[in-house]
């Protein structure tokens, strides 16, 4: 889908926060609060907007720190399916926050969050590692989160400048 | 004991400047908490990573001797490169370009190299608060021209031709301009190009802001024919690159002018900081990603901003570039004194009147939007609630 100029002004603005208030994102793009209203309601029926989600830093959640772990899968594709079939039985439980298919080493880069390290082994070694196409799986868990989707966590964002300046 | 008094040692040129209006808005907004400043004059984003980073490494390389007074010929040509590509203008890394200490001091040498006692330099209003302490430090005399917000402060050629005597001998014009955000276009720099060879004049063209230039293609005055060898071309790279503490600026002229004021420079500066080099460098060589994502931020900004502060009540004109919007506020009746320093006290926003830019200032404020939206938002809220006691 090709998008016009104001569009994409919308989606870069939104994808940077997407609760900028919606006659404040009709200025910044100089066009009438309808008419961006319209924009916005457009963008997301054909999903280009696919979803606003907040992004939490969990470990400030006392209690619900939780895990999450990157696994190597390789995989030897179906006949006729390739890899999609596979990625989709995976995808589907709800713990699977992504899936990749990768080139080199290992085939799916599969995302997994849980509330503790037990839960994710268990994920991978009833779930993830019986499944027929599977030949192994090796797992990463993530220690700390630095920075996610391009966001720092818990970046000290103080303004240094000096009040007045010329 | 004799008694301890002594006569003053300050000489009476400095003593006679005016201290920068700036400065006491600055101190009083620093005396208080919770301030919203819209009151300073640089990015508020930190210098892209990569540049840092570049820095970094020369340091931990160990380059950290004096580069040649006119600056490392690697930045030197990568200047020269860049000027081709952005402004098509050629000039020579070797004997055209000079690194300086900021855009500050380009403007400071320019000055000191070209004139002789009691020359005059037309500056144009409202200006930028150094340009004309720096001409009278220079031995000049500067003789202001007043441009007027109703029609955005555009310089007419008319105007300039008027202030031109016998003893002028240079015109500094700042597009995108400090503190007015107005640009000239290639039309309006030709218009005062004709003027300008008409009466022999020398160009000093602040450039400093041409990356922060929201519509059509920028326009140096460098570029406009006829005027390469009648122009110093000035920029730097603490607005567009956001490097303000760097401390990094340059200068372009034809040979003759560009030598006398490394002249200075070599006595006066040796050369600029080696490190704040080796990160223009690298903004030079890869930044172009960078400064176009946040001037597309500052656009939406000011769109944001100059849209709002019509909607509340201070007229203002959509400026093309730099981060500065010029609103009036003469429908309060206050004094841009009056106004900013009371809208400080009571609303805890910062803002500079527009009387410290000179006369033709007055009955605006200058508000810089290189802040958050978030913090522009509040401003809003906050000034609309100023003005409805008002
Ligand atoms: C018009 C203008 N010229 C020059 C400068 C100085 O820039 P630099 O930081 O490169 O010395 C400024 C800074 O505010 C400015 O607004």
């Amino acid at each position: 889908m090709k998008l016009s100029e104001k569009e994409l002004e919308i989606i870069e603005i939104l994808e940077k926060d997407a609760r900028t208030p919606i006659d404040v994102l009709a200025k910044m793009i100089d066009l009438p609060v309808e008419e961006t209203e319209a924009l916005v309601r457009k963008l997301e029926e054909a999903k280009v907007i696919v979803q606003y989600t907040a992004l939490i830093d969990w470990r400030k959640a006392d209690g619900r720190e939780g895990v999450t772990a990157m696994i190597d899968v390789k995989v030897t594709p179906k006949r006729g399916v390739g890899f999609d079939e596979v990625a989709e039985r995976i995808y589907r439980f709800p713990e699977v926050k992504s899936v990749y298919l990768m080139s080199g080493a290992y085939d799916l880069s599969v995302v997994i969050e849980g509330r503790s390290m037990a839960e994710i082994a268990q994920f991978v070694s009833e779930k993830l590692s019986t499944l027929d196409s599977v030949i192994s799986t090796t797992t990463h868990f993530i220690l700390k989160k630095y920075k996610h989707d391009g966001i720092v966590f818990d970046q000290g964002d103080q303004d240094r400048r000096i009040v007045v300046s010329p | 004991m004799k008694p301890q008094t002594r006569k003053t040692y300050v000489s009476e040129t400095v003593a006679g400047l005016k201290p920068s209006g700036i400065r006491r808005f600055f101190d009083l907004a620093s005396s208080m908490d919770g301030v919203i400043s819209l009151g300073v004059g640089e990015p508020d984003f930190v210098t892209s990573w990569s540049i840092r980073e570049a820095s970094i490494l020369s340091l931990e390389q160990g380059y950290t001797s004096y580069t040649p007074n006119a600056g490392l010929l690697e930045l030197r040509q990568e200047i020269a490169a860049y000027l081709r590509r952005k402004f098509h203008v050629d000039y020579c890394p070797e004997t055209e370009i000079l690194v300086t200490v900021g855009a500050s001091q380009a403007i400071d040498l320019a000055l000191r190299a070209v004139l002789n006692p009691g020359d005059e330099v037309i500056i144009v209003e409202p200006s930028f608060v150094a340009y004309e302490p720096l001409v009278v430090l220079a031995g000049g005399k500067p003789v202001a021209v007043q441009t007027s917000g109703a029609d955005q402060f555009q310089l007419h050629p008319m105007q300039l031709e008027q202030a031109v005597t016998e003893r002028t001998k240079a015109v500094i014009i700042c597009s995108p301009n400090n503190p007015t955000g107005t640009v000239l276009s290639r039309k309006e720099l030709e218009a005062l190009a004709r003027v300008a060879e008409a009466h022999d004049l020398l160009v000093i063209a602040d450039e400093i802001y041409a990356e922060l230039t929201y519509e059509g293609e920028y326009t140096s005055m460098a570029a406009v024919s006829g005027m390469r060898g009648r122009t110093i071309l000035i920029s730097g790279f603490s607005k567009g690159f956001a490097m303000t503490g760097w401390r990094l600026g340059f200068a372009a002229a034809p040979e003759d002018i560009l030598q006398a004021m490394l002249k200075i420079h070599q006595y006066a500066m040796m050369c600029a900081p080696t490190m704040a080099q080796y990160g223009a460098l690298e903004a030079l060589r890869s930044g172009e990603r960078d400064v176009a994502e946040m001037r597309s931020s500052y656009r939406r900004r000011r769109n944001y901003f100059v849209a709002s502060l019509n909607e509340i009540g201070l007229p203002c004109h959509l400026p093309g570039g730099a981060f500065y919007a010029f609103p009036s506020i003469k429908p309060t009746g206050l004094t841009s004194e009056q106004f900013a320093e009371r809208l400080l006290i009571e609303e805890k926003v910062a803002v500079v009147p527009g009387s410290v830019f000179g006369p033709s200032g007055e009955g605006y404020i200058r508000c810089s939007y290189a802040s958050s939206l978030e913090q522009l938002q509040e401003a809003i809220k906050r000034m609309k609630r100023f003005l409805a006691r008002l």
